[in-house]
């Protein structure tokens, strides 16, 4: 166990816990977007940015990822922390000057523009977080999409822009995005996921009649855990 | 083919034998085959050397020897004449009838000496040229005097005795404690203490640990680390074995760009030399210790160059920096303790062991031993490699090696640590150039580029450019790095189209305050030093483009006008010529020519043709 302190509060930790982790444990909000407790932390939005002091020496880190230590001083909302943040979320909100999410996450730091001329401002949803690329590597397992591109062009897609030949349309991406940059659509028999240029036919349940989830998805599930023929034919609410 | 040698003695014993038949007496011309004379056409000099000498029948007499980068690549193609050191340049393959002919019969081909600008004689000996006198060419010299794709040539002159030295009279403990001692600084950019580093990497849990070599320079304009691969590839080497030893490593990489074709080639042949010798494998030189090395090639991303995204890269995946909570000498390459050094630091380690930790301290500044190897370009006289002891200042490096400001015009500015590094001011040419010295100034050592700038350049259209550079360099990852350099870019934009306003700059410096806090990795958190460091030194000019919409170097197209000085114009209609938009009309002999501003596309195409200054910018 370690000892340490979040803005002035004394905890103890377990040893490999992240600060972010202790916090949250313990009700200290901090802000984060590319954060989930799913998926391995990234680092990317830097929203949850804080201070820390050992020392007598202070510096800005990311708490989704620094591991704790003895001894540590953390602020979640310093000075320098709250003018690094508020800064963040204006080059954010230039980039997704209407998504609703980022406005409203803004509006709760106290910043309701940003210094970028109108216009230069841009209208999208995504914020590059990784999030949709985690989680279909870490949690769904087929990797479909990835980080594609550098700098500025920087995006998330299938290989080639193509439509995603790995995508099984489970929709972890589109459940876990915190901006709703991803679109999917339930439309009768069919599910599409613009972003990644993909239809699935779904399952109709034996009993109710209801479309409940891919086929492609229940096939990769009843293959990865060697289920009978038949085991999908009725839905979770059925069964 | 070779045997191994299976120890110390075996070594010695075919140091002895490769000193002799290399004999110092025996007319050599070395001809230096580095990636610049390469450029100027060396290969065909050497062949027309190569074929005289046949010609003549001189075959054993005469011995032509291609060599690595000399570093003085603006006077290229080089050679130099052994015994004596006579220095011939801008050679051509026409030159070597005429130099072997003075060879042969006494005295020197003064039109291919090097002449001093100022006294306009000729200099004989490489080392009494200006741009040699001041250096002190530890690391560097020996490209000169090495085939690098001969193994053997390097063991004649001493090679791989710092790695026996090392696995045979040191214990890893007392290596560490020299490298330590030493004072040696990582020389790829971030100048932390090298012996630390090992210490950490040895101590660190694990049984599989990795050394790397930091091949991935990408700093526009620097090519220091390029050289000294392609031209002494195995001081790399034995600086990486022995580190390696140090460590407890096994395994070792080195990660070089794609686009050295002639490093990746030599880094090979060094490695197959050294493995048919016995100094790479199993058992090296019969000490026990195992250890070999693969070269890997990087696709030419800048951010490549950052220990995390170059390990990411190396392992297959995306060259995206992590965040270094968690030191690489504990996680590193496949989450095992990595000891990752730039090419320069490896190549300065059997210097230190040979020659020791107290030799070493000599050299340099208190917190800066050694020297540095710094790629002088820019608008300088003499541009090309320069290594020079730690502390010299930077007008010796400007002004006495690099002979001063090309085309008599006056200093504006040097650029030192590559893109994201600071531009220094006329003021500042006294300042003992160390790894401190230059951060308190607020630009960096990086990797060692350093950019001359005069009174024609505008410090905010060269703010400009490194933004482009990192904008387009940005891994990505994080948005401070990714937004923040996109949007200061866009403000350095309006400013230089005419379009600034008042307050632009302290917001630029609001912005990089959050870049220097936040990003997550080096290459953000210093990419404001160019915009930091030019609103520091060169403020007024800033002003100039905002206030008065006017770009005083005259470079910025939004804010300058060229005109006709009517008085200096003869009608000559060169520029008419030149003109690609048609707006300059010829108005008959001996009369001015006119321009009609609203088609001027303000290529400069007419000033630059105009030999008789007759026109002007504003």
């Amino acid at each position: 166990m370690v000892s340490l302190t979040i803005d002035g509060r004394a905890f103890q930790a377990k040893k490999g816990q992240t600060i972010l982790q202790v916090a949250r444990e313990n009700g200290i909000e901090i802000p984060t977007l590319c954060y989930h407790e799913a998926v391995e932390p990234y680092g990317a939005c830097r929203l949850c940015i804080v201070e820390i002091s050992k020392g007598g020496r202070s510096r800005v880190v990311a708490s989704c990822l620094y591991p704790v230590e003895d001894g540590l001083e953390v602020k979640t909302a310093s000075p320098l922390v709250l003018s690094n943040r508020r800064m963040l979320l204006e080059l954010l909100l230039a980039k997704c000057s209407k998504n609703p999410v980022v406005r409203g996450l803004a509006a709760e730091m106290g910043v309701d523009g940003t210094f970028v001329r109108d216009e230069y401002l841009e209208d999208h949803d995504c914020i590059v977080c990784g999030l949709c690329v985690r989680v279909c590597e870490q949690i769904v397992g087929v990797s479909a999409i990835s980080l594609v591109s550098r700098g500025v062009n920087k995006h998330p897609a299938p290989p080639f822009h193509e439509p995603a030949v790995d995508c099984i349309g489970c929709g972890s991406c589109y459940y876990i995005c915190p901006t709703g940059a991803i679109k999917l659509e339930d439309r009768g028999d069919t599910r599409i996921i613009h972003n990644w240029k993909v239809e699935f036919k779904l399952k109709k349940c034996k009993v109710c009649g209801n479309y409940w989830a891919p086929e492609k998805q229940l096939e990769y599930i009843a293959q990865k855990w060697n289920l009978p023929e038949g085991f999908f034919d009725v839905c979770p609410t059925c069964r | 083919m070779r045997q191994r040698l299976s120890s110390v003695d075996a070594l010695e014993a075919l140091r002895q034998e490769l000193s002799q038949s290399r004999r110092r007496d025996k007319l050599t011309i070395v001809i230096c085959h580095g990636t610049g004379c390469q450029a100027y056409g060396c290969k065909k000099v050497a062949d027309s050397f190569l074929a005289k000498i046949s010609q003549l029948g001189l075959e054993g007499k005469v011995v032509v020897r291609a060599t690595g980068c000399h570093g003085f690549c603006e006077r290229g193609p080089v050679a130099v004449i052994q015994p004596g050191d006579v220095f011939y340049q801008r050679l051509a393959p026409e030159d070597a009838g005429e130099i072997l002919d003075k060879l042969l019969r006494g005295g020197v081909v003064d039109r291919l000496l090097y002449h001093d600008p100022v006294t306009g004689k000729g200099v004989i000996k490489y080392h009494d040229i200006p741009f040699y006198k001041k250096q002190v060419r530890l690391v560097f010299g020996n490209n000169g005097e090495i085939d690098p794709t001969s193994i053997e040539d390097y063991i004649a002159i001493g090679g791989y005795s710092a790695l026996s030295k090392a696995l045979f009279h040191m214990s890893p403990d007392e290596i560490i404690e020299e490298v330590k001692r030493s004072g040696l600084r990582g020389r790829g950019g971030g100048g932390f203490p090298t012996g630390i580093k090992w210490e950490s990497c040895r101590n660190a849990t694990g049984e599989l640990k990795y050394v790397i070599v930091n091949a991935d320079e990408g700093d526009p304009g620097a090519y220091m680390d390029r050289s000294l691969l392609e031209g002494n590839p195995h001081s790399v080497l034995e600086g990486l074995i022995i580190g390696a030893y140090a460590i407890g490593a096994h395994e070792g990489y080195i990660y070089v760009r794609h686009e050295y074709p002639l490093a990746v080639e030599n880094a090979r042949i060094a490695i197959e030399q050294a493995r048919e010798l016995g100094l790479l494998g199993r058992n090296i030189l019969g000490s026990g210790f195992d250890f070999d090395v693969r070269i890997t090639r990087g696709g030419g991303a800048f951010v490549c160059g950052e220990s995390t995204a170059l390990m990411a890269s190396l392992e297959g995946r995306v060259g995206e920096p992590r965040a270094k909570y968690v030191h690489t000498v504990e996680r590193g390459l496949w989450d095992r303790p990595t000891n990752l050094n730039n090419v320069e630091t490896w190549a300065n380690v059997p210097l230190i062991i040979n020659r020791g930790a107290d030799w070493y301290r000599t050299i340099g500044t208190e917190n800066s031993k050694g020297t540095k190897i710094f790629s002088l370009v820019g608008k300088v006289n003499n541009t090309g490699l320069v290594e020079v002891p730690m502390g010299i200042t930077l007008r010796e490096i400007i002004f006495d090696i690099g002979g001063g400001i090309k085309g008599g015009k006056k200093f504006k500015a040097v650029q030192t640590g590559g893109p994201s590094g600071g531009c220094l001011p006329e003021g500042l040419l006294d300042l003992p150039v160390d790894f401190d010295e230059l951060t308190k100034a607020g630009s960096m050592m990086g990797s060692g580029g350093m950019i001359v700038m005069d009174e024609t350049t505008c410090m905010v259209d060269v703010a400009k450019y490194f933004l482009t550079f990192l904008e387009e360099e940005s891994c990505g990852k994080c948005v401070p790095c990714r937004e923040g350099i996109k949007r200061m870019k866009q403000i350095l934009d309006d400013i230089t189209e005419g379009k600034g306003r008042d307050g632009d700059l302290e917001l630029l410096q609001q912005i990089s305050g959050t870049l220097v806090d936040s990003s997550l990795c080096a290459l953000g958190s210093t990419a404001p030093n160019p915009i930091l460091t030019t609103i520091r030194y060169f403020r007024d000019e800033y002003e100039a483009h905002i206030k008065d919409k006017r770009c005083p170097a005259g470079v910025c197209k939004a804010l300058i006008h060229y005109y006709i000085i009517e008085e200096k114009c003869p009608g000559c209609g060169l520029c008419v010529k030149a003109c690609p938009q048609g707006a300059i009309t010829f108005m008959g002999k001996k009369k001015p020519v006119t321009l009609d501003e609203s088609r001027c596309i303000k290529c400069g195409a007419c000033y630059d043709v105009c030999k008789l200054g007759a026109i002007g910018v504003r």
